[in-house]
């Protein structure tokens, strides 16, 4: 079962030429455009439910609560938790992962202790964890990236001898946003689970591509953003399973989280409300719901095997170019839906200035991931990422883009 | 939208193939890095001055894309035997340049830049040297 071409058509950002040349949009792993029916769902609601939730008794309030619930209940169906109420709505994957390390990390960990991640991450994965050992005296380490561009991924001997039973907490990348590593995020929980490690996955760049169940990845935390999914900006989940949310602390206080609140004091109300003070992004949840429609629609089997067939047609092909390095995987093995490469003739923002010429439109930078690339001794990489609407003859266009650059600076 | 020629002049790709006063001079002894850190570029640049505070020495080391690399190294030509004050002037008439696109006619190597204000997003690739220049020559010197 594969996609249509004609779905292009549900996404009107796409139509517009740039530099007098067709949008060639190659910048989803940074955010993807969204579709129609995403858009619609969200102006629907600010002109005709618009109101705030939760606490009114009147029709716009108790539709506007409709429509947020079920934005709850149909988040937990699109990764298939146990139930409506792990799920929490926050901002995005940073915020969801800042939750987790303030909330249940502040509360549990201990000097002593170990909080382990891995070198692929994405700083939002990162740097809430630094902070947390700052904070608490837990020790901070890191499963090392093997290969001289990473394309052997996580060194999974040195993860047995880093899953000590100090272990309190392990969180990983499913897809890295930098080399395009799949990780086997199924076993890698069954690995901390064996030594009582919680498990935390950042699901950002894969929550939009591959097929996701909770409750068969066995994590314990798992964080995505709606924008990288065809869903809107400002909106994200917070996977946790009900008994730990139930025992974490607030993460921030004030209306809508509370029982009860005397001038002594308040009471919580459970997950997830409690982590959900002040009027939550309700317009942007029941867009967020629209997503989740929209791709289980296209089948999410489908999407995934189209974005790893174009990342590998792209892999192959940007290889043979001169004095070119591929992060990640190579040709051949098995790969999410982006490439990320440097060339030793042009600089990464060279690259993106040159491609935007052509109506391309590509990330350069060190993609949130500094520490990796100065293992790599790279300053910065290009990177083109896929989603459901791009084509072949899109890489294509890419591939000669990259020719025409190659030729300019080496001449 | 501009053409890319306007961008990358010869003078530019010139100065990126073969940067001048690359490397850190031995006699150096004030050091300012620049860091861009949107796209993980950085540059340092080092001096030395001679006792009526003009510059005779200069060296940059650093990663970046062709318009940073090229804009220092040309940068570092043109600031040689210039006091603070001095640089600070020529910078005004750079900022000036790669921001509104127009060259005084007394200005020459530095025209080359015109081509950026264009690409508002890349100003800072330009300016990067340059601020991390005027950041050495405001540190005391080590000894």
């Amino acid at each position: 079962m594969s996609l249509s071409p004609d779905l292009r058509l549900d996404f009107p950002a796409l139509d517009q030429l740039v530099g007098g040349k067709p949008l060639v949009y190659l910048d989803n792993g940074a955010t993807t455009h969204k579709p129609r029916s995403v858009i619609t769902a969200m102006s629907r609601f600010y002109e005709r439910d618009n109101s705030n939730v939760h606490r009114g008794l009147h029709a716009l309030s108790m539709r506007a609560t409709d429509g947020f619930e079920g934005a709850r209940a149909r988040a937990a169906r699109f990764i298939n938790a146990a139930h409506a109420a792990e799920i929490v709505f926050t901002r995005g994957t940073t915020e969801s992962v800042n939750l987790v390390a303030h909330s249940w990390g502040n509360a549990n960990l201990r000097a002593g202790d170990v909080i382990l991640t891995t070198e692929m991450e994405h700083h939002s994965n990162l740097v809430p964890w630094q902070e947390l050992a700052r904070r608490t005296g837990a020790t901070l380490r890191y499963v090392p990236v093997i290969g001289s561009d990473g394309e052997h991924g996580l060194d999974l001997d040195a993860l047995e001898r880093l899953l000590t039973p100090q272990v309190k907490l392990f969180a990983f990348t499913h897809l890295s946003n930098t080399l395009g590593v799949l990780n086997d995020a199924a076993a890698l929980c069954a690995k901390a689970r064996a030594v009582g490690a919680l498990t935390l996955i950042d699901a950002a760049q894969s929550i939009g591509h591959e097929p996701i169940d909770v409750q068969a990845l066995g994590c314990d935390f798992l964080a995505f953003s709606g924008h990288k999914m065809a869903g809107p900006t400002g909106i994200g989940v917070l996977y946790g399973k009900r008994a730990l949310l139930d025992a974490m602390p607030p993460y921030q206080t004030g209306g809508g989280m509370v029982v009860s609140v005397t001038y002594e004091g308040a009471t919580w109300k459970p997950s997830p409300e409690r982590f959900e003070a002040g009027t939550p992004n309700i317009a942007d949840a029941i867009g967020l719901s629209a997503a989740f429609d929209y791709l289980d629609a296209l089948g999410r089997p489908a999407i995934s095997a189209h974005d790893h067939a174009l990342a590998q047609h792209a892999c192959t092909a940007l290889s043979e170019l001169p004095g070119i390095r591929v992060l990640g995987p190579k040709s051949g093995q098995p790969r999410g839906g982006l490439v990320s490469f440097a060339f030793a003739e042009a600089h990464a923002h060279d690259v993106v200035t040159f491609a935007d010429q052509d109506g391309i439109a590509l990330r350069g930078g060190h993609h949130c991931n500094q520490p990796l690339m100065r293992k790599f001794g790279l300053p910065s990489t290009t990177r083109a990422s896929f989603y459901v609407y791009n084509t072949e003859a899109e890489i294509e266009l890419l591939v000669k883009s990259m020719r025409r650059i190659l030729k300019f600076f080496a001449g | 939208m501009s053409d890319l020629s306007d961008l990358y002049q010869s003078v530019i790709l010139d100065h990126n193939k073969r940067p001048r006063n690359r490397g850190k001079p031995p006699t150096a002894n004030r050091v300012a890095t620049g860091d861009n850190p949107s796209c993980g570029d950085n540059c340092t640049v080092y001096l030395h001055l001679d006792p009526s505070g003009r510059i005779d020495t200069i060296g940059f080391e650093g990663s970046g894309c062709a318009i940073s690399q090229a804009s220092t190294s040309l940068m570092t030509t043109l600031v040689k035997g210039k006091t603070l004050v001095e640089a600070e002037a020529l910078f005004n008439d750079f900022k000036s340049i790669v921001t509104t696109g127009q060259a005084p006619e007394e200005i020459s190597d530095l025209a080359a830049f015109a081509g950026v204000h264009a690409f508002p997003a890349r100003i800072k690739c330009a300016t990067l040297g340059w601020h991390a220049t005027l950041e050495a020559l405001k540190q005391p010197p080590s000894a």
